[in-house]
């Protein structure tokens, strides 16, 4: 029943996307979202459209991967155009429809679709990240963009070691419960009927003995980090050290100028209603 | 130059309870493979802690390489005594193979180039080169388990303990780790201390010591050990599957003298099985 569920959603093919700098994704991601947020016209959007599927064509990512994604945020976005066709006020409006409160105007479709847009941008990008990253080098990749949080006293080392054990124990504990539940239902165990309560209430007896497992897990898990001189953060090497190569920089000056002409685009050709 | 001294060791997992290991005096010398037998709770676990410092004893000192384990020093004694579990899955704390051996290294503040070095070698030394940049839970469990003894290595410990480090293993997983082992042994004169429940184990081991009840019962080459089989079957170890054969053939009306070596009961049998047809 867990079989499935592969964790994460990298997709393992060798491109250019794949071997940037996880910070430099990281760091993309977020200037690229402010480019959209920037952008205040469909030729901003474009604009950002355009970049990101010239980089889903370089990181070698079938569509159906990126048409996957969207249909996770799909009621999400329906929801909001929905609201938005129907309430959207504006002066001067070119009315096309009327019934009671609900109201559809061109400027209101206009502006769901330009939200739209907005949206599924924003999702297939994050989205991107993930499918050209592996889990671990993400974490490698916050840990050390979070470095300068150490001077404030910030547990930097920690907090990424809790992730990436956290990463290393997700498939051992998904076999862990494969296994618990496999062992109740020999024992008469039900999971698949009744009403929600019903089914909530047949998965206590799954979780209790996870999470003892789980305990024990640490507790010698624990030992053996103990064993290995581990001390903490301080006083530590690290063994892989991130380096920025020149497809990064081209990354930077890309981001640089996505910002730049979406924000000349947003002064110099106006709002979309 | 002895590396492991225990003087008198106590120790108790409860306060005022029943000691887990009671007034231990033993020795293992440098260079040595040492086996500890016992069945559970025989106080083999703890006496394999109690020896890098994840225990410190109640009664008694405990003294690597001359020097006493104390609160202090810690640190000192688990570079040199490495230690592997049992279970390979909560043993490994990175993803990646190479991440996971480099671990060790990077505690004890290796200088990164070095670390690759020791990463590299600690690899080839389990035979696990190709699975540098591997997924950890994608590996057999002998292979896991390798990839811990090299997490050890990186360490450069001088004495490995294997604490019941195979009893997770199947056959194949078992031998693995059994030869990585002792060709560590024999090749890079790590002093190795197996804390074992498989006889098959104990026989490639100098000597072995036979635990029970938080005391050591029997001590001498397994060979001599295993000769002892009224007392073995006393502290509730099995024989080696091989005396078992030679006992069961014995018993079947073959004249066959116990031995711990397939060629020789192989021989044994021939001469015996031609001396009847002639």
């Amino acid at each position: 029943m867990l079989k499935d569920v592969s964790f994460g959603q990298y997709y393992p093919v060798e491109s250019f996307v794949h071997r940037l700098d996880p910070r430099t994704k990281l760091l993309f991601v977020i200037a690229y979202i402010a480019a959209i947020f920037l952008s205040k016209n469909f030729y901003g959007l474009a604009a950002c459209a355009a970049v990101l599927f010239a980089a889903i064509g370089f990181a070698k990512i079938p569509l159906r991967k990126i048409v996957r994604s969207m249909k996770g945020v799909l009621f999400l976005v329906v929801f909001t155009a929905v609201i938005n066709i129907f309430f959207y006020r504006s002066e001067g409006a070119r009315i096309l429809w009327e019934w009671k409160i609900f109201r559809i105007t061109a400027e209101g479709l206009i502006f769901s679709g330009f939200l739209i847009a907005r949206l599924f941008l924003l999702v297939i990008c994050a989205s991107l990240l993930t499918l050209t990253t592996t889990p671990v080098s993400l974490t490698d990749g916050v840990e050390s963009l979070l470095t300068p949080l150490k001077w404030v006293r910030f547990p930097v080392h920690e907090l990424a070691l809790i992730m990436s054990i956290a990463l290393r124990f997700i498939p051992i504990l998904m076999d862990e419960t494969d296994r618990i539940m496999n062992a109740q239902k020999a024992r008469g165990a039900d999971f698949e009927t009744g009403g929600p309560i019903r089914r909530i209430r047949a998965i206590i007896p799954v979780i209790i003995p996870l999470l003892l497992s789980a305990f024990r897990r640490a507790d010698e898990l624990g030992d053996a980090m103990d064993a290995r001189c581990y001390t903490g953060g301080k006083n530590r090497t690290k063994y892989k050290k991130l380096r920025f190569a020149a497809g990064d920089f081209a990354m930077f000056v890309l981001a640089a100028a996505l910002i730049a002409g979406v924000v000349l685009m947003r002064i110099y050709l106006g709002a979309p209603v | 130059m002895k590396a492991i001294e225990f003087c008198d060791v106590g120790f108790s997992y409860e306060e005022k309870g029943t000691f887990a290991i009671n007034g231990l005096n033993f020795s293992v010398e440098e260079g040595e493979f040492v086996a500890v037998l016992g069945h559970n709770g025989s106080g083999k676990s703890t006496l394999a802690r109690l020896s890098n410092g994840l225990l410190m004893p109640d009664r008694g000192v405990v003294r690597i390489f001359g020097q006493t384990a104390t609160a202090k020093n810690l640190y000192d004694v688990r570079r040199n005594v490495g230690i592997v579990f049992q279970n390979p899955d909560n043993q490994t704390v990175a993803s990646v193979v190479e991440d996971d051996v480099a671990f060790g290294a990077e505690n004890i503040a290796v200088p990164r180039e070095e670390i690759g070095v020791r990463v590299q070698e600690a690899l080839r030394a389990v035979g696990m080169e190709e699975f540098r940049g591997a997924t950890v839970s994608r590996l057999s469990g002998g292979q896991k388990q390798r990839v811990a003894i090299a997490g050890v290595l990186a360490l450069r410990p001088r004495i490995m303990i294997l604490d019941e480090a195979t009893a997770m293993l199947d056959p194949r997983g078992r031998r693995e780790i059994v030869d990585v082992v002792t060709r560590l042994n024999r090749e890079e004169k790590i002093t190795v201390v197996l804390v074992t429940h498989f006889m098959e184990e104990a026989l490639l081991a100098d000597r072995a010591i036979v635990m029970n009840r938080g005391e050591i019962v029997m001590t001498g080459a397994p060979a001599e050990i295993f000769r002892r089989r009224d007392a073995l079957t006393a502290y509730n170890l099995s024989l080696p599957r091989i005396l078992r054969i030679c006992e069961a053939l014995r018993r079947g009306g073959m004249e066959i003298e116990d031995t711990l070596e397939g060629e020789t009961l192989a021989k044994e049998i021939v001469t015996c099985v031609s001396g009847q047809n002639t």
